[in-house]
């Protein structure tokens, strides 16, 4: 059984999302910030007349911010729209489910909690990111 | 009679409805016979159809439904079994009654010959064979066969405006009764059906040019619509209207004419479309209010009382989700208004009114909002009433309430635990209530106030917002961002400077002094933990949670309609927004939940604030004193309770004269008298037997000031001078709501004995400090007298 993810880079990590879990991928704009928010809220964007909260996947994993411009990755969550917001965006890529592993006991928490396991690429590994998980 | 008509009007439109519902109800039956659960839904609609047109007076329509019903509950308790006869007559009555509504709303009446179908379904009912059911039966079209001859207005308009020439129009007005022919197929076979055009063609003629000028049929001009439907549709018009905003800018920034025309219409479209879809969610108060007279009837009655409502701008219209929310606060303030308003008859009568107690409802849009008042010719709400309740339930302190007004005490009534009732009755009054009111309606944005005077009636108004999506909001800078502070919470802006003061601090809570009141304030760039680069430049004074309090901000940009989004329940958790907006130059901005705001900084900030109280009222010492206010002709004068000695009622005839002054024989001396009203170019009344005057002694020596009248002692806020003045006054302030005026003492002694300070100074050294406290204040600020100091 093969998956279609959307894959981005978080630094030299290739992390990847499911492509029906994706709405579209934009230059990150400008963002209202908001005070008083947890860490990795990076601020709310306007999306064509939809406020939409933008989460800093950086801080998320537990990454130092980046000041450079990033894209966002809009994703469905439930209900509502997120934007996550990442380095680079990458090819979207077909892998199987046998290439799949979970992740490693050793994982740091803040990766833990976001990450589903890796998918073994011939070149690298690709961290299957849990949607869900990392825009709440 | 418009009343009537609409009655009749919902009952066609609900009556389409069922029987479209019925059509499938009956077919679906037929492959399920036994469906209790189809069965009785069929058998309700004829049930309903029947009540109603017994209710609405068409004997015809009620009395073939009525047979209908028999049949079907025949069925319904299992005597019957559903067959094929059973189906059809079942089918066919549908048609009727589709047939009979489409005349009723032609405006004819049911004045249909019924007795065919009638005849038709007792048949069944006996168990005998009808011609003509076994054959329409067998083809599958028949409904529709049926359908179309029975009612031919529901097809036929199109072709028989073909049909028919404009001169044979001249000819419908003699036949309007004529076209009974219409239900008669009903017992007749399919085959007709198949050649419409032949028979029904000219007797149809006639009545669609009818229901064409007449209107479409009831159903068909309404339809339902899901109201999520409505939300997106509400949502994409929003994002449209921003992408104007912005191609306005862009075109606004070119030269091409042609660009800025288009620009302009789409701007205009985009407007209109916003409203269009707006006005798609509104919904006249009047679905409120139709139920009112019945809960003030069964309320009255139960009471004793006699009340009469009257609803006035029942049209007014509202947002369909506020409608929803309003109409607990109303049905409570109506029942109030019923209940501790309207007097008891006897009362009534007593007090000279009319024995029947009138509750009228009034709505109206004003600044964007739409306004319900619940009004009520009553025995009033007594402020004062309201303050000693409000002490003895250990609400508000004595001195809280001695210090407010007439509308602050009325304000009372909305706090939690409240019941002025003297006795707590089934219907309302057991202190739940008016405070749940104006939670409800603030939760949806608006406001609610009473006003009333004693003996004549109060007034309940509530302010809601139009609609929930779209609300005016003052936008402000913070540190770079914008907020939002929704216009409901906001009383008044305040810019910080020079001459309007500055922040002052109550130990570590910043303060500022607003009309002589201390404002806790609070920093917008504090309570969001942004870094100190703000300039807190503006206050906005806010009033949320049923605190008053001043939030600085940096500046302020606008007044404008903001459209409110959701908000990630993420950030709604922070607990200080409510939601966020769309800017015009496409910015976001977050919309500031004052409420929760003013929940958790000030009662953070409650102990100091506490401490802050203290020392206001420390302040406060220094910053008031007691003045006798007396009346000098029709005017209002203050003169420093310093600097009375004594009060005395003196007689006319003791007055004398020393040359051109007056004198008085006082305690055996003679004392120079000063008629106040003279004084001060007030005209004088009529001249009295008694006069009122005010002793005033210094080192020995003591002047008499004739007044018009004693009126009071009260306390004077030196604060709230205003230096309005005139010859022998120092200024004016409010006392009591009247405007008074505060007498230079000095000028008004010397008037009288022009020596007194030249005496006092030279004479006696120990009242000279006292004469300096006296003379020095006067010339600064006011009125901070020797006594106070």
């Amino acid at each position: 059984m093969t998956t279609q993810l959307v894959t981005f880079t978080l630094d030299d990590r290739l992390c990847g999302i499911p492509v029906d879990r994706v709405q579209e991928v934009l230059p990150g704009g400008t963002r209202t910030r908001v005070p008083l928010a947890p860490d990795d809220v990076a601020g709310l964007v306007n999306l064509r007349g939809q406020v939409v909260l933008s989460v800093d996947l950086r801080r998320r994993l537990g990454m130092p911010a980046r000041d450079e411009d990033q894209m966002m990755v809009v994703v469905f969550v439930g209900d509502e729209t997120v934007s996550l917001l990442v380095d680079q965006i990458g090819d979207v890529l077909e892998v199987d489910a046998e290439q799949f592993e979970a992740p490693p006991q050793t994982l740091t928490d803040e990766l833990q909690a976001v990450i589903l396991g890796a998918y073994k690429l011939p070149q690298r590994l690709l961290l299957a990111l849990d949607v869900d998980a990392a825009a709440s | 009679m418009d009343e009537m008509d609409e009655i009749v009007h919902e009952f066609l439109v609900e009556s389409y409805e069922n029987l479209d519902q019925l059509d499938q109800d009956l077919v679906a039956l037929e492959s399920d016979p036994s469906s209790r659960t189809l069965l009785s839904s069929i058998f309700r609609t004829v049930h309903t159809i029947k009540g109603t047109s017994g209710f609405l007076g068409f004997g015809n329509l009620e009395r073939v439904s009525h047979v209908g019903e028999s049949l079907l509950s025949e069925l319904r308790d299992g005597k019957r079994d559903m067959d094929q006869p059973t189906a059809d007559v079942l089918l066919a009555l549908v048609d009727t009654l589709r047939a009979i509504l489409a005349r009723v709303e032609s405006g004819a009446g049911d004045d249909l010959d019924v007795e065919p179908m009638v005849e038709q379904i007792v048949a069944v009912q006996e168990g005998r064979a009808v011609e003509g059911a076994g054959p329409r039966a067998a083809s599958p079209d028949s409904d529709e066969a049926t359908g179309d001859a029975a009612a031919p207005v529901d097809e036929d308009p199109a072709e028989a405006v073909d049909a028919v020439s404009a001169a044979d129009a001249v000819a419908t007005a003699e036949v309007p009764a004529e076209p009974v022919p219409a239900p008669e197929p009903v017992p007749a076979p399919a085959p007709e059906a198949a050649a419409p055009p032949a028979v029904p063609a000219p007797t149809t003629g006639p009545r669609a040019e009818e229901t064409e000028t007449h209107q479409r049929n009831a159903a068909e001009g309404s339809i339902r619509v899901d109201v999520d439907l409505l939300d997106t549709l509400m949502r994409q018009v929003g994002e449209l209207v921003l992408v104007r905003n912005q191609i306005d800018r862009i075109a606004g920034e070119g030269e091409d004419q042609d660009t800025k025309r288009s620009a302009q219409r789409l701007s205009l479209i985009a407007s209109e479309l916003q409203e269009g879809v707006m006005k798609t969610r509104m919904q006249p108060i009047e679905h409120l209010w139709s139920k009112m007279p019945r809960v003030v009837r069964d309320l009255a009655k139960m009471l004793g009382r006699d009340v009469r409502i009257e609803m006035v701008g029942g049209d007014t219209e509202l947002d369909r989700s506020l409608l929803e929310a309003v109409k607990d606060p109303l049905t409570h303030l109506v029942r109030n208004a019923v209940d501790h308003g309207i007097e008891a008859p006897e009362v009534r009568v007593a007090a000279g009114k009319r024995a029947q107690g009138l509750v009228t409802l009034r709505a109206y849009h004003s600044n964007g909002q739409v306004v319900v008042e619940i009004t009520d010719d009553g025995a009033g709400i007594d402020p004062e009433k309201v303050g000693r309740t409000a002490v003895s339930k250990g609400l508000r302190t004595a001195a809280d309430v001695a210090a407010m007004t007439p509308p602050e005490l009325l304000d009372l009534l909305f706090l939690p635990g409240f019941s002025t009732a003297a006795k707590v009755t089934n219907v309302s009054g057991r202190g739940v209530g008016m405070d749940v009111v104006r939670t409800n309606i603030e939760a949806i944005g608006g406001s609610v106030d009473v006003e009333s005077a004693v003996g004549t009636g109060t007034t309940w108004r509530m302010r809601i917002p139009l609609t929930l999506a779209i609300m005016p909001a003052l936008t402000v800078t913070c540190c770079g961002s914008v907020y939002a502070i929704p216009q409901v919470s906001l009383l008044e802006l305040v810019a910080l400077g020079d001459q309007h003061g500055e922040i002052e601090h109550v130990g570590t809570a910043p303060v500022f002094r607003l009309r002589g009141t201390l404002l806790p304030l609070i920093s917008l760039a504090e309570v969001l933990g942004l870094e100190q680069e703000a300039e807190g430049r503006v206050i906005a004074v806010v009033e949320a949670d049923e605190q008053r309090f001043g939030v600085i901000v940096d500046r302020v940009l606008n007044m404008e309609e903001i459209v409110v989004k959701a908000i990630a329940s993420r950030l709604k958790q922070i607990g200080m927004y409510s939601g966020a907006t769309v800017l015009g130059d496409g910015g976001v901005a977050l919309i500031l939940d004052l409420q929760a705001i003013a929940r958790r900084v000030l009662s953070a900030e409650a102990a100091s604030l506490a401490r802050a109280h203290v020392q206001e009222a420390a302040d406060e010492l220094t910053a008031t004193e007691q003045t006798l206010v007396v009346g000098a002709g029709e005017r209002r004068v203050a003169i420093p309770l310093s600097a009375v000695t004594r009060l005395e009622r003196i007689r006319a005839e003791t007055i004398e004269r020393v040359g051109a002054r007056e004198v008085l024989q006082y305690r055996g001396a003679l004392l120079p008298l000063v008629r106040l009203d003279q004084l001060l170019g007030a005209s004088s009344g009529l001249p009295a037997d008694e006069l009122d005057v005010v002793v005033y002694t210094r080192g020995g020596r003591s002047i008499a000031m004739a007044v018009t009248e004693i009126v009071d002692i009260v306390e004077d806020d030196a604060r709230r001078h205003s230096d309005i003045d005139d010859h022998g006054l120092l200024g004016s302030t409010v006392l009591k709501d009247r405007v008074t005026e505060l007498l230079d003492v000095r000028s008004a002694v010397q008037a009288a004995d022009p020596g007194f300070f030249d005496d006092v100074e030279a004479g006696d050294l120990s009242e000279l400090d006292g004469v300096e406290d006296l003379h020095d204040p006067l010339a600064g600020s006011g009125l901070t007298l020797a006594g106070a100091r």
